[in-house]
């Protein structure tokens, strides 16, 4: 089984340096569009810009899954101009506004520079500086003259960088997935019918997703994201309690969240393969949150879904962190999984 | 009937986990119905009767899940963190116990709260199952557990934990036996996790595709001290849904259900339910829409582990049930 090496790594530089905020997702899609032609059996375009591809199995009666992975990231929207190249905005997908204040930005298809801008600290109170700036007091500057319009999309302008163990960048979430289910199409294992989803709109409710599982009607769906680790110490020496997922622990296989209840069935092989294949993996604690998999196992009659995600920290934000290790783990979880997967897994009773 | 009431309500099935009250009811259903299956998500669908020329095909659904608990981290202690499985309040947990779907039984405890008069957060709360330490205690991330109440009968009221809506899916049950002959295609539907956004009644309604819908569920009360302004009572028959706040009956439905119960002299009153719904509310929305409602079981102290609910109002919605579906239907 290959593993992620150098020429991944640099894909998901690419990926990650792409912009595909929410509704938006056209430059990541022709990247992805690039990548699998004449690897995958059947390849389209659906009306909301999924990519649907297929890789045909080596029987005809096998098991068709279908792996989901979202183009899309959080982002914002141009929706006003005051003049000058200065915009309102408004936020795409699930973002705090107290992490936007200060930020460097790329805007539209040309990627850009700007800035959301505020007042410096030389001419803010103390009493000011205690308090959150509010969405409708900020706004992007790119200057006079740049050729940006309403409806123009902007993502934190941040680049990607290796940095030993570690990748930093924007839009790990959810690059990391996109990147391992190219790879998965690359090397598909042949027991199954891989139905690969590149979905749109994940960020804003789970809406390509819902249209992709529909279309697809698979016997069982995976799908591939990235979540959140909280794992930092907490303040005081007290036990972290809510850390959602641990850097270094491998891929989170998700029980619960608050769109899904991962079928039985499919965790307990995941888990099986994990100690068989001594591939580390973790639990996500269960809770909030939601992967495509919510709008997928609602799908038609019902489609048994697992998630699985890989772990970062400070999700959402300019910059996020992932460990390469977890990574490759997930990508081999996943592969060693599939390849392991028979009709039998979903004979019993949920 | 009590019996069955006690045997469903003490089963413990947590919403995504309804593997054992399946079996409980499949055990029930199986020499009465013509066909049983289950799907991907878990729902037990029973067919009854082939459709006449004066028949439907009519979707029945009952929810078989239940609230609950799910562990979120095992502390160096042994104590379980949690967040909840559906609408849990933290009022009714305190003191309380659980028992987690492997058997292991446990009490709720608090953090020491600052202030005794104010209810404590979910994060405040946990589990003691009497483990000293992470390594001992039997729960791992991802168990799930139910609330642990004793049946009780108090004649004329039975209280129970997950009354909402085992009730319902003994009324289901009896109609079922009760049930001489049908002009209908009838899919007695037992659901999966309606407790956490109705995604079982979403997938079987999608799978039967049905001409019309009826959820039968519980609803709340406004006949206790200083209670809701609702108009249901305890005692006074089967509810007839109007509105909650997910879905819009269907008047026909309305008027379908009015009428074969004045017809068939059951007292039954109108429900207009504030807060929540119910399976009826994802069957409306399958494919190109259904005409959907609901019969309710009026209940006081939902979510909470003491149930209650009226014995005759329950028999007289098995009566109306049955009465339902036993005839031909026109909307």
């Amino acid at each position: 089984m290959p593993t992620l090496g150098n020429t991944q790594l640099k894909l998901l530089e690419k990926l990650c340096n792409a912009m595909a905020v929410s509704g938006d997702e056209g430059e990541v899609r022709t990247i992805v569009l690039d990548e699998i032609k004449g690897v995958v059996d059947d390849v389209k375009v659906d009306a909301l810009g999924n990519v649907l591809a297929v890789k045909k199995g080596r029987s005809a009666g096998c098991l068709r899954v279908m792996l989901s992975a979202h183009m899309d990231e959080v982002g914002f929207m141009l929706v006003a101009e005051d003049g000058d190249g200065i915009f309102r905005f408004e936020m795409v997908g699930g973002m705090d506004v107290r992490q936007l204040v200060g930020k460097p930005v790329w805007v539209g298809k040309g990627h850009l520079p700007g800035v959301i801008g505020a007042r410096p600290i030389h001419l803010t109170t103390p009493e000011e500086r205690k308090k959150t700036i509010p969405l409708d007091a900020l706004r992007i500057d790119i200057g006079p003259g740049a050729k940006a319009k309403l409806g123009d999309r902007a993502v934190f302008a941040t680049r990607f960088q290796h940095n030993g163990p570690s990748l930093v960048a924007k839009a790990l979430d959810n690059r990391l997935g996109v990147t391992t289910l190219i790879e998965m199409l690359k090397n598909a294992p042949t027991n199954i019918e891989l139905l690969a989803a590149f979905t749109v709109q994940e960020e804003n409710g789970l809406r390509g997703a819902k249209v992709a599982a529909h279309a697809f009607d698979p016997d069982l769906a995976i799908a591939m994201d990235s979540t959140p680790a909280n794992d930092l110490p907490a303040w005081g020496g007290e036990e972290n309690v809510a850390y959602n997922t641990i850097l270094g622990l491998g891929p989170a296989i998700y029980v619960a969240d608050s769109s899904t209840f991962s079928d039985p069935r499919l965790v307990r092989h995941f888990l099986a393969v994990s100690e068989a294949e001594k591939i580390p993996c973790q639990l996500r604690q269960p809770g909030g949150g939601g992967t495509d998999a919510g709008a997928i196992h609602k799908g038609r009659a019902g489609i048994p879904s697992l998630s699985v995600s890989v772990p970062h920290r400070y999700s959402h934000t300019a910059a996020s962190i992932a460990r390469l290790d977890d990574w490759r783990h997930t990508y081999n979880l996943v592969h060693a999984a599939l390849s392991r997967i028979t009709p039998n897994l979903l004979a019993g009773e949920r | 009937m009590k019996q069955l009431i006690q045997k469903l309500t003490e089963t413990f099935s947590p919403s995504g986990y309804e593997s054992a009250i399946r079996e409980v009811i499949r055990a029930e259903i199986e020499p009465l119905a013509d066909e049983i299956r289950v799907d991907a998500l878990g729902n037990l669908i029973a067919r009854k009767g082939t459709i006449s020329s004066t028949g439907r095909r009519i979707m029945l659904a009952a929810h078989m899940d239940e609230i609950g608990l799910i562990a979120t981290h095992i502390e160096e202690t042994g104590f379980i963190r949690f967040a909840g499985i559906g609408g849990i309040r933290p009022l009714a947990l305190t003191g309380g116990r659980v028992r987690f779907v492997s058997g292991v039984p446990g009490v709720i405890g608090t953090d020491r709260l600052p202030d005794l008069a104010t209810a404590p957060t979910l994060e405040q709360c946990y589990i003691d199952v009497g483990a000293t330490s992470r390594k001992d205690c039997p729960v791992k991330i991802g168990e799930v557990c139910g609330f642990e109440r004793p049946f009780l009968d108090m004649g004329k009221r039975l209280v129970a934990k997950s009354m909402d809506d085992r009730i319902a899916c003994a009324v289901m049950i009896e109609a079922l036996r009760d049930l001489k002959h049908t002009p209908h295609e009838l899919y007695f539907v037992f659901t999966t996790q309606e407790e956490v956004g109705v995604r079982g009644a979403t997938t079987s309604a999608f799978g039967i595709d049905p001409e019309i819908g009826l959820a039968v569920d519980v609803t709340g009360t406004g006949d206790t001290p200083r209670g809701s302004k609702m108009e249901v009572a305890l005692g006074k028959g089967p509810a007839v849904k109007v509105k909650d706040s997910g879905m819009l009956a269907d008047p026909r439905i309305v008027q379908w259900m009015e009428r074969t119960a004045e017809k068939a002299k059951i007292p039954c009153q109108r429900e207009i339910l504030e807060g929540g719904s119910t399976d009826a509310r994802a069957i409306q929305l399958t494919r190109g829409g259904v005409p959907a409602g609901c019969l309710s079981i009026p209940s006081r102290y939902i979510h909470t582990p003491s149930e209650m609910v009226d014995y005759d109002d329950v028999l007289q919605s098995v009566r109306l049930l049955t009465a339902l579906v036993s005839n031909p239907v026109k909307l």
